[in-house]
């Protein structure tokens, strides 16, 4: 049951993720124990009971002073208090563990929080070895990532529960947070923190990947959009430049802004529409058309392309590999 | 200055002359002007609580709603516009309109009875409270009826709820509907600790001062320092939006975390505040039902302070994942949950006082156990909550919703309907009918957890706050389901309850004055109690007045003899801690000035948010006048007298 759950956190994927699923454990299983013992102790207190009914019943049993029982409070503070040393020591101690980035990271990502989708930059130290992307973040396996979080509009939180707890970006501040997966393989991520209409819709996804097939997934992600050959696409490529380009950036083109998704290697990605739909040509058509329909509230308005423009629109897209 | 009456009160026993005297003194008007310009704080507390339970049915009706939505993956019932507003009405709703004011109606009611005087220390002030909370609860829901309710959830982040992102009036409504319902909460609140500190019946020293004292005082000294607070955030909101000021404006340096902690460090207290008096309706009932006094009394009433005192050091672990330092973090986690121990005082004490008692179970004693358990699981919740690591996985998920609705239901509204079915027959001099008693509770109580203990789950599962609709393939149906399922199963158990209201008011066994044989002042009086309250004002020995035979006692509360004060509406002040006799306080009579005020008040707002500057001239001038009027030194009215020269 918990395998069909890609959000849940009661798996861990990640050295992040795993130190606080073990502390996870622990408090929820203390905190299981504590329900049960004390509903145990509740319901033998109450079938002691004298009476049941009303008023008339209630009056007829008499008032006695009863033991103190002071003893209750005592016995019951102290074992209540033997867990709670210990989960704020070990509490301590995977704070200390997971909170800030540790000084070993081999790469850094600046993800900035948009209403409703992710912006991904992979820094370098050369400028020509940096770009940016969108909603999917592909990072290799075993290595720590450094992650500086960052806000466009509304505060968001960055979320990805097998790999890491959450941060929230937040205009105006850099948080930093920091990924590691230990196991290949495609991560769920979502924003937590309510940013409006199209919060549910906001997720992402983190792509883990051998060394070999990121350093190629980086490499294939630096080059410029190619240009089309076929003249559907050459025709899509110019409608892209005049109206896509208004928001969108192809690498290699005109269309050159930065309010909306980096669109240069649109195919590699998995969904689009910030997890909303997979990354299909009829999904494609759907989106341009009618994005407020399908996510009403969205940055990306209504396109209302002649068929033949839309057709060509996607036949474009489909070439940005 | 009125010259000093420094009479002696004179002592007596009750005659029907007495009687007749303070029913013609304290009795108010009838009719319209009457029900305008009423001070008796026993009106005033019923008409708290009938309006907080009306909200909670506005709450509950929204929950409905959500919860339809919510049936199923990707359900369209509501546009993501209509939810977000509704989440955030809801929120609004419970926590402002229904948790806050259902209690201060409870104490507002109760509090004079329980201490064994004659009203509030400011009676007007009081009416000045309900109808300000009365008016702001209509202002925020005329902005929800008109399509502009708050629609960023009820801790309303910033940047969202700045004009750039969210142009309407929605923000408007929320932000000066909060300063409104604010102003409320802070006159009540002062009204609650001097009306503590000056009026309990002579004797009743602070450690033979019912629980509910304890918890309403507690819970009102927290409102008055942290009230001004979310006051401030909200007005603040107001200037960011409608003057350009930049308080939280990123582009000019503004800061979204300071509305963070702001609101926080309201936030945090005012959720003990909004179960430290409940559980006092616990600490209180529980033991008539369990025939002994409570256990452990000095320690409950320490811990409740003490629960308040570490409240406000534990705001930011609602901001555990906004990139603090974490050594700063450490401590507001070290301090959640350091709070576990004055609470597990409480259910310890609440525990013992069954198993060494003889309980019988009554719907009222069935509420108030079942809070035990319920503030368990929202307890042990909320302490997997105060672990920084772990809240930054649970954190924004269905599992904080689940945590805030076990605190919320299992220690706000299961007492309030213990605390219905226990102090029902005061107020009306009928007691509410048992057996649909038993199917209220039952409905009730599996329903609630069929909603909420599986939400647990939803939220381990990873399902976030907030979001209108979910994918079929996150693990979330049959959950969510289920929580639906329950959710109308306390409708149909609310719904019971009311039909149980309206039947025994009509046609419920006839009460008298102690039909529970419980221990407290208010039980010797008569149900429904007279206008004065007290014929006689009580001199207090002991903690429980009406058990002192049954217990063995050395001393005797004096309740037949006691002083008249019928020389005019008059009640005795005391001294704060020992309520030594202190003065003779002259009551107000009833005004309609309050009424005015709260008029002038709303008629400001209104302006203030259609921006016609006529209509807020106009609602200051009726405010100023009505304050003048209400203020006006009066050679009749001494406000306070010493009792000795």
């Amino acid at each position: 049951m918990i395998g069909s759950t890609p959000l849940g956190y009661l798996q861990a994927a990640g050295e992040r993720a795993h130190a606080i699923l073990a502390l996870t454990w622990f408090t929820l299983a203390v905190s299981i124990l504590v329900c049960v013992v004390i509903a145990v102790l509740l319901w033998r207190a109450v079938t002691r009971a004298r009476a049941h009914g009303g008023a008339a019943e209630t009056r007829a049993v008499p008032v006695e002073r009863g033991p103190k029982a002071l003893r209750w409070i005592g016995v019951g503070v102290s074992i209540s208090a033997v867990p709670l040393i210990i989960t704020l020591i070990w509490t301590m101690v995977t704070l200390a563990a997971t909170s800030g980035p540790p000084p070993d990271t081999h790469l850094t990502l600046d993800v900035t929080g948009h209403q409703w989708w992710w912006e991904v930059h992979y820094d370098a130290a050369q400028p020509d070895q940096s770009f940016t992307t969108a909603n999917e973040i592909h990072i290799p396996v075993n290595t720590r990532v450094l992650v500086r979080l960052r806000g466009a509009d509304v505060i968001h939180s960055f979320w990805v529960p097998k790999l890491a707890g959450k941060t929230d970006t937040i205009p105006g501040q850099t948080n930093l947070a920091w990924l590691q997966a230990s196991a290949a393989g495609r991560y769920l991520g979502q924003c937590t923190e309510y940013c409006g209409w199209q919060h549910a819709h906001m997720a992402l996804e983190v792509v883990a990947e051998s060394p070999q097939d990121f350093q190629r997934w980086r490499a294939q992600q630096l080059q410029p959009a190619q240009t089309p050959t076929a003249p559907t696409a050459q025709h899509g490529l110019q409608v892209v430049e005049f109206r896509c380009g208004l928001c969108h950036q192809v690498r290699g083109t005109l269309a050159a802004s930065h309010v909306g998704p980096d669109l240069t290697h649109l195919m590699s990605r998995h969904m689009i529409a910030s997890g909303m739909l997979p990354n299909t040509a009829g999904a494609l058509s759907g989106w341009i058309e009618a994005a407020q329909g399908i996510k009403p509230g969205s940055q990306m308005p209504d396109q209302n392309l002649s068929a033949e423009e839309l057709s060509d629109v996607v036949a474009y897209l489909e070439t940005l590999q | 200055m009125n010259r000093a009456d420094d009479r002696a009160p004179a002592l007596g026993t009750v005659s029907p002359g007495l009687e007749h005297r303070l029913h013609e003194l304290w009795e108010g008007e009838g009719g319209l002007k009457g029900f305008l310009s009423t001070v008796d704080h026993k009106k005033i507390g019923l008409r708290y609580i009938v309006t907080a339970f009306t909200f909670l049915l506005l709450g509950g009706i929204e929950a409905l709603i959500m919860r339809l939505q919510l049936a199923g993956p990707n359900a369209h019932l509501l546009s993501p516009e209509q939810y977000d507003q509704l989440f955030s009405t809801h929120g609004m709703t419970m926590i402002f309109l229904y948790a806050s004011p259902i209690l201060s109606g409870f104490s507002n009611y109760l509090w004079p009875l329980i201490l064994g005087t004659r009203d509030m220390a400011f009676p007007r002030v009081n009416a000045l409270s309900y109808w300000i909370y009365l008016a702001s609860g209509i202002f925020l829901y005329v902005g929800f009826l008109t399509g502009n309710g708050p629609n960023d959830g009820w801790f309303n982040y910033v940047p969202y709820a700045l004009r750039d992102f969210n142009p309407g009036m929605n923000q408007d409504f929320y932000s000066l509907g909060m300063v409104l319902l604010g102003t409320s909460t802070t006159v009540g609140a002062a009204n609650f600790i001097v009306t503590a500190m000056r009026t309990r019946a002579p004797g009743m020293s602070i450690n033979r001062a019912p629980m509910l004292l304890w918890g309403t005082l507690t819970a009102n000294v927290a409102n008055l320092l942290v009230v001004p607070a979310v006051s401030l955030a909200f007005f603040l909101l107001w200037l960011d939006r409608q003057f350009g000021t930049h308080f939280f404006d990123v582009r000019a340096e503004g800061q979204p975390l300071l509305w963070q902690h702001l609101f926080w460090i309201f936030g945090h207290p005012w959720v003990y505040a909004i179960v430290l008096p409940a559980m006092a309706f616990v600490s209180d009932a529980l033991p008539v039902f369990c025939r002994r006094p409570l256990v452990g009394y000095p320690l409950v009433a320490l811990s409740t302070v003490a629960t308040m005192v570490l409240g406000f050091g534990v705001w930011v672990h609602h901001m555990f994942a906004t990139g603090l330092p974490a050594l700063g973090m450490s401590f507001f986690s070290a301090a959640s949950i350091a709070i576990v121990v004055p609470s597990s005082v409480t259910i310890f004490s609440w525990l013992a006082t069954i198993w060494h008692g003889r309980p019988v179970v009554t719907t009222a004693f069935m509420f108030f156990a079942s809070t035990i358990i319920l503030f368990v699981i929202g307890g042990v919740s909320g302490f997997m909550t105060a672990s920084v690591p772990v809240d930054w996985q649970l954190t924004d998920t269905y599992f904080v919703v689940a945590h805030l609705h076990y605190v919320l239901i299992g220690i706000n509204l299961f007492p309030v309907l213990g605390a219905i079915y226990f102090w029902f027959p005061k107020m009306t001099g009928r007691l509410l009918d048992e057996r649909l008693g038993r199917w209220n509770f039952w409905l009730i109580f599996i329903g609630f957890n069929l909603a909420f203990l599986p939400m647990h789950l939803t939220g381990l599962f990873g399902m976030p706050r907030r979001v209108y609709t979910y994918g079929p393939d996150m693990g979330w149906n049959t959950l969510n389901l289920i929580t639906s399922v329950g959710s109308f199963v306390i409708a149909i158990g609310v719904v019971l309850l009311l039909v149980n209201v309206v039947k025994s008011r009509r046609s419920g066994a006839l009460a008298g004055p102690n039909p529970w044989g419980a221990h407290t002042l208010e039980w010797s009086i008569p149900s429904p109690p007279p206008p004065y309250n007290f014929a006689l004002i009580p001199a207090v020995a002991s903690r429980h007045p009406l058990w002192e035979a049954e217990l063995h006692e050395e001393v005797r509360s004096s309740l037949d003899r006691g002083l008249m004060l019928d020389k005019g509406k008059e009640t005795l002040g005391t001294t704060p801690l020992d309520a030594l006799p202190d003065m003779i306080l002259r009551m107000p009579e009833d005004t309609v000035a309050p009424f005015v005020l709260t008029l002038g008040l709303a008629l400001l707002f209104t302006g203030m948010i259609l921006k016609v500057w006529l209509l807020m001239l106009a609602g200051a001038l009726v405010l100023t006048a009505s304050l003048l009027v209400w203020l006006w030194p009066r050679r009749e009215l001494r406000e306070r007298e010493p009792a000795h020269g």
